[in-house]
């Protein structure tokens, strides 16, 4: 061990194998994933187009730090009882991410089948973002209130403005582009079609 | 071993020798081991205050939540970013400089030039967390400074990773020590990690859910194959150092560095357990991560052998104090990775706040902890003065020992609670959260500890630069050893 060449070759070695072992194969397995079809020979609806812009609207406000983006099968906790999805996620519902935001932490619930929930209810995620204490008193979600903007009424109220009680008479909040964008990123969140590898129950 | 004076060898004209070699080599490395010092503590206050920051809007969520720049999702990957590539990474460069020189016999050239690295490296940083501030960061874990700060940082390493390897390649003929297999390989294996990542995941984002392969193998091994192989370089010269005895077992330092080579660049995957990959991928993470108990556990029983016996000086000497307690918590924090890496476990413990403990216990109570220790030995023999005050390595101790060991308990308590109640039961979302308030609260009042250690520190590395204090010929220690002995 008094030599570089013996030493140069054992590091490079024992770290190129995970290289490939961990990045490489990986690459080759799942790097390239593209739509499939159903058992009716129909192509599965996967992927989120047209909604990049959100998804770096929740990259710049730091969202993965609390919440997943991920269902663990019935087996890996109790994801699926908690009613955060029908199925687990698998690799293929990931292929058209800009960033895959899986996330590490739990602070909140898990956003991945977030859009099944405010499909119909897009104010109230508004709100949720605006000021979440607004919906629930005890949470500890951060406000976003900087997406928003107070602005005076002229005329008759703007249809999307939030819904909340304490604005200054003559005034409303309503979303910026930014706000927009990150809620129809959110809404965009569903894993509620059914793959052959990743079958929904009732299938 | 041939650093280690061992006096009964050497005649008192060699010894003599080798102190007018040694204080050589000390000079030559002066400037940019305490640029990097220096730029590392501020970087420390920097991101003490930031992680503070965060813990309390756990605390009370409408702290600093009216503008975009202190929203929580920024502040917290800002913490992350100024300790890890600020404090740790800085720290860490000092000391490879510092080791290197002196475990090669060699004197630093050129080293004005990694004072401007340095520079470049800071530049770099600010740049990045401004970024981050400002919206720009990426999200992705531990790799969050926005793609146009990183070339800064490329360009700053090239010059710290060639003079590290110019060292050892210039080094004087003959035994090479541990300590420099793992600082080699640190500086090796590091650009390649960052490198890999950056590309694969910024400049040029693979597809879908390779992306969290990639980010996992990097994160993984930011820690297992920079701060890791850093930090346990540093004890494998620091303890024998200070004792003035040999280490316990060359052979298990072998065993200990291949192994960790071989299994830890295997481990990230197991932050993806029933994840949206492939099985495999995650049994192989599992299966190394396991097998991390082999390097784990001969190099504690390795730093073990060469404490026994030696015990006592640890009331004596401030750099033996902090090194054992990094020493000791490596063994701890790798024991919990280990058991958090089983299927069983990790289905409760993933995403709670037992990940944060389990962070906090390596980055912090393992390498910083081992950072600090080098720097309280490193410093006096770059600035030809002794550290001012013991009282005041006394509070630094104890504060940080403290904290860090209440910080992993309060964190450990809540991710418990939170992993039983959220992944294994239905318990309402609200009762889970509550239940975790009153231990995040304890999160931040360690957390206010451990900054006043890290301001008192600070202090004291402004006292010894400015040679405040007396003159003093011997090490300032603890307390004065009762009975003879090496316990410098």
């Amino acid at each position: 061990m008094n030599k570089l060449p013996t030493l140069l070759i054992g590091i490079t070695a024992t770290f190129l194998f995970s290289w490939v072992g961990l990045v490489m194969i990986p690459y080759v397995q799942l790097g390239k994933l593209g739509p499939i079809e159903d058992e009716s020979g129909t192509l599965v609806a996967v992927g989120k187009p047209g909604v990049s812009s959100g998804a770096r609207v929740y990259a710049a406000q730091g969202c993965v730090y609390c919440h997943t983006q991920q269902v663990r099968p019935e087996h890996g906790g109790s994801d699926i009882a908690r009613g955060w999805g029908a199925r687990a996620s698998v690799a293929r519902d990931y292929k058209d991410d800009t960033t895959v935001f899986l996330g590490t932490m739990r602070t909140g619930p898990d956003l991945r089948n977030v859009g099944t929930k405010y499909q119909s209810i897009t104010g109230e995620l508004h709100v949720q973002i605006y000021n979440a204490r607004l919906r629930n008193k005890s949470s500890i979600m951060p406000s976003f209130r900087f997406l928003y903007e107070e602005r005076k009424i002229v005329g008759s109220s703007s249809i999307n403005a939030l819904k909340v009680k304490d604005v200054k008479t003559g005034y409303e909040i309503v979303p910026t582009k930014e706000a927009e964008d990150l809620v129809a990123y959110l809404l965009s969140l569903n894993q509620n079609y059914s793959l052959p590898e990743a079958p929904t129950s009732e299938h | 071993m041939n650093t280690v004076a061992m006096p009964e060898q050497s005649t008192d004209s060699r010894a003599e020798l080798d102190r007018i070699e040694r204080v050589a080599i000390d000079a030559s490395t002066r400037g940019p081991v305490l640029f990097f010092y220096a730029s590392a503590i501020l970087w420390l206050l920097v991101g003490t205050i930031l992680g503070l920051v965060t813990a309390l809007k756990f605390n009370a969520p409408g702290f600093l939540d009216a503008w975009s720049f202190t929203t929580f999702g920024r502040v917290r990957p800002a913490h992350l970013t100024s300790v890890i590539y600020g404090w740790a990474s800085m720290a860490g460069i000092g000391t490879i400089i510092w080791l290197m020189a002196r475990l090669c016999h060699t004197r630093l050239k050129n080293g004005s030039l990694l004072i401007i690295a340095g520079c470049i490296w800071n530049l770099g940083l600010t740049l990045g967390i401004l970024g981050i501030f400002a919206g720009h960061g990426t999200s992705i874990e531990w790799l969050e400074l926005p793609g146009y700060s990183t070339p800064l940082l490329f360009i700053a390493y090239s010059f710290i990773g060639l003079w590290t390897l110019l060292m050892f390649i210039n080094r004087r003929p003959g035994h090479v020590y541990v300590t420099q297999w793992y600082l080699l390989a640190a500086v090796l294996w590091f650009p390649w990690v960052y490198g890999t990542a950056q590309i694969l995941l910024v400049a040029h984002p693979v597809q879908g859910v390779v992306q969290a392969a990639v980010n996992w193998w990097f994160a993984h091994n930011i820690i297992g194959l920079w701060f890791t192989t850093i930090g346990v370089g540093t004890v494998y010269y620091m303890i024998p150092k200070v004792l003035g005895k040999p280490i316990h077992s060359y052979y298990l330092s072998i065993i200990g560095f291949w192994t960790l080579a071989f299994f830890y660049s295997w481990n990230g995957i197991h932050h993806l357990i029933y994840g949206p990959l492939p099985a495999w991928l995650q049994t192989a993470s599992i299966v190394a991560s396991v097998m991390m108990i082999i390097p784990v556990t001969t190099v504690a029983i390795n730093h073990h052998l060469t404490m026994k016996g030696s015990f006592g000086a640890l009331r004596y000497s401030p750099t033996l104090r902090f090194i054992v307690f990094g020493a000791m918590c490596y063994t701890l924090v790798s024991l919990q990775g280990i058991s958090m890496a089983f299927r069983t476990i990790n289905k409760a413990s993933h995403f709670t706040h037992l990940t944060v403990a389990h962070a906090h216990l390596g980055l912090y109570a393992f390498f910083t902890m081992v950072m600090f220790g080098a720097m309280y030995y490193i410093v006096p023999r770059l600035v030809n003065w002794e550290w001012p005050c013991a009282k005041l390595i006394k509070i630094h101790f104890w504060t940080t020992a403290i904290g860090i060991l209440l910080m992993f308990g309060a964190l450990t308590i809540a991710g418990i609670q939170q992993g039983i109640h959220m992944n294994l039961r239905t318990t309402d979302f609200n009762v889970i959260m509550n239940s975790t308030k009153p231990w995040l609260w304890m999160r931040s009042l360690s957390g206010a500890l451990m900054m006043v250690g890290h301001f008192v520190f600070a202090a004291s590395f402004v006292m010894i630069l400015m040679r405040l204090g007396k003159n003093k010929t011997t090490p300032t220690l603890f307390e004065e050893p009762t009975r003879g002995g090496n316990v410098l």
